[in-house]
């Protein structure tokens, strides 16, 4: 009869350095063991499809809220940036005095006032463009007491006082109006901040139903692989082991489903793109430009996908390894 | 390393199955566990693993109090003992060498290291041919022969093994004990719980013998 054999000749005694979750991971797919353990928490299970599943639909929506609040972003960065830069002030003909007058005086008092980079007086002839939609071609202007612009872009980085050149101007020329947008900018700005909200909530509350099925799924699994689950203990596996084991079998779980929603928000994106492109001619584009940027998503959206996917995938891993300390803690031993 | 000193349990509400159960294992010895079917043997097995707390009396494994002793310790405490369950405990969707590995691989340690060992140890106990069979698919006797090679793979301090001839036959039961005496002589606390008559006559060891719950020692 063969003595028996001289386990751990490698490893008796020896202290064993503490190795990293890295290196541990490295080891099951070790090309020198030839070939991957077994994961200790089985694969296939019915409760994992069904969690991939929902991780992908949830991923999915929450991807789709990022993104809209993404371009409504954009869009509206676009507009404000425009709108908000922009100053007119619009001057009556006043009774004897010439109107030409006026808008030299005004012209002078804005060229001197810090925070201006450019100011147009729109002549007679622009004047009368912009009245044409409403009055028609043929009508002459120039006998009508029709009012005046001048168009101020300020400079982008001096602080323009809007008060005081408003006060200023109307000091000057009595009848003088100047107009900052300022109203029609903060019905904006309310707008972009509710839809904003609006998708903010949407994904904290999709992210909520995330964790609460994955907290059911992990219990699921938990009680599906109750003889995993005794046995690792009875090997002497500690809790953070057997939390470990089953994060890693969630993060792929949550990598999976991330993938597909994420995956499948970006395809839902860019038909959109392709949509809003084809039904569109060149006037109405430039209209839906203006609305909703490109409805492209620009890297922001692709980013914030992307760190959707990213969240989902953590989300998943965190709430699974949550649950289990907390299961493990709850009955303290196992018989 | 194990002091019982007055044990009793009883199951939920059920009838007391120990009572007043004391003695010692000390580091390096040897014995058996023997009584009738129903004794309460792989109970008092459970109460040494710490699967079981005992509802009196006090117990001391590895001089900590089972009565106080956290989870984090039982896990690490379990890790210095080997159990053979008699109903072998392994996982059916892992193969046999990667079943005897476990307790390796839950010390977090890498395969290349075990590898060998593990492949050495299936092979003296006749699984040299079984390594990537599933358990569903092994006889009974190969199982309990898993189970065993679980146990000892790690050579933990002390072996406690219910009923590991059970299965066998009496050629292999013998070569199974040899492998217990070897364990023991390098430094392993050895507990057999049987009632294998031949296997007690083989070793000159401690006797404990169980019955109706009660225990009587026999050095
Ligand atoms: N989980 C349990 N719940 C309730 N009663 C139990 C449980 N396990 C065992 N018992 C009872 O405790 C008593 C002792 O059982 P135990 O399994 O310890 O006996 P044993 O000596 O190992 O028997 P055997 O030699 O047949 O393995 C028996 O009466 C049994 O019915
Ligand atoms: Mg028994």
């Amino acid at each position: 009869m063969a003595p028996p054999p001289r386990q751990r000749s490698k490893t008796s005694g020896k202290a064993v350095p503490a190795r990293g979750m890295l290196s541990r991971a490295m080891a099951w797919w070790s090309p020198l063991s030839g070939r991957r353990l077994t994961p200790i928490v089985p694969q296939e299970s019915l409760a994992g499809r069904a969690l991939i599943a929902v991780l992908a639909i949830m991923c999915f929506l929450s991807c789709l809220a990022v993104g809209a609040v993404s371009i409504v972003l954009d869009a509206a960065q676009g507009w404000q940036s425009e709108v908000a830069r922009e100053i007119t002030i619009q001057l009556r003909p006043r009774q004897g005095v010439d109107i030409e007058k006026d808008l030299g005086v005004i012209s002078d008092i804005v060229r001197r006032t810090v925070g201006i980079e450019r100011i147009r007086v729109l002549t007679r002839a622009e004047n009368q463009r912009l009245l044409e939609p409403w009055l028609g071609q043929d009508i002459e202007l120039s006998a009508l007491p029709v009012p005046r612009l001048i168009v101020i872009e300020t400079a982008r980085s001096l602080k323009l006082d809007v008060e005081k050149l408003r006060q200023t101007v109307q000091q000057a020329v009595p009848g003088a109006a100047l107009d900052d947008h300022r109203l029609w900018r903060q019905k904006l700005s309310a707008m972009t901040d509710a839809v904003v909200g609006l998708g903010v909530g949407v994904v904290i509350l999709v992210l909520v139903a995330t964790a609460l099925s994955i907290v059911f799924a992990t219990r699921g699994t938990m009680a599906a692989n109750r003889d995993v689950f005794e046995v690792l203990q009875l090997v002497g596996a500690d809790h953070r082991f057997i939390a470990r084991e089953f994060q890693l079998r969630f993060l792929r779980f949550g990598l999976e489903g991330g993938l597909i929603g994420g995956v499948a928000s970006l395809v839902a994106f860019s038909f959109a793109g392709i949509i809003v492109r084809s039904l569109s001619d060149d006037t109405g584009q430039a209209q839906i430009d203006l609305l909703f940027g490109s409805a492209d998503l620009g890297w922001r959206g692709y980013l914030s996908v992307v760190g959707t996917v990213l969240i989902v995938t953590v989300l998943t891993a965190m709430t699974s390894r949550w649950s289990v300390i907390r299961h493990l803690s709850g009955k303290h031993r196992a018989s | 390393m194990i002091v019982f000193e007055n044990v009793g349990l009883r199951y939920d509400l059920g009838p007391e199955v120990l009572h007043d159960v004391s003695f010692v294992i000390e580091p390096h010895s040897f014995q058996f566990l023997t009584g009738p079917s129903g004794a309460g043997k792989s109970t008092l097995m459970r109460l040494m693993f710490m699967a079981l707390r005992p509802t009196r009396g006090a117990a001391r494994i590895f001089d900590q109090d089972v009565a106080t002793i956290t989870a984090y310790d039982i896990a690490a405490t379990r890790r210095r003992i080997g159990m053979v369950f008699q109903d072998f405990r392994l996982l059916d969707h892992m193969t046999t060498y990667e079943n005897v590995a476990l307790p390796y691989r839950v010390q977090g340690k890498l395969e290349s290291d075990y590898r060998a060992d593990v492949v050495d140890l299936l092979q003296w106990v006749g699984l040299g041919k079984r390594l990537h069979a599933y358990p569903p698919v092994l006889s009974g006797g190969e199982k309990q022969r898993a189970a065993i090679a679980r146990a000892v793979i790690t050579k933990p301090e002390i072996l406690l093994a219910d009923e590991p001839s059970g299965n066998v036959d009496p050629d292999l039961a013998y070569r199974l004990l040899r492998l217990f005496v070897e364990l023991n002589r390098s430094g392993t606390a050895v507990l057999i719980a049987t009632h294998d008559l031949n296997l007690l006559q083989e070793v000159n060891a401690r006797h404990m013998v169980l019955s109706e719950g009660r225990l009587t020692i026999y050095d």
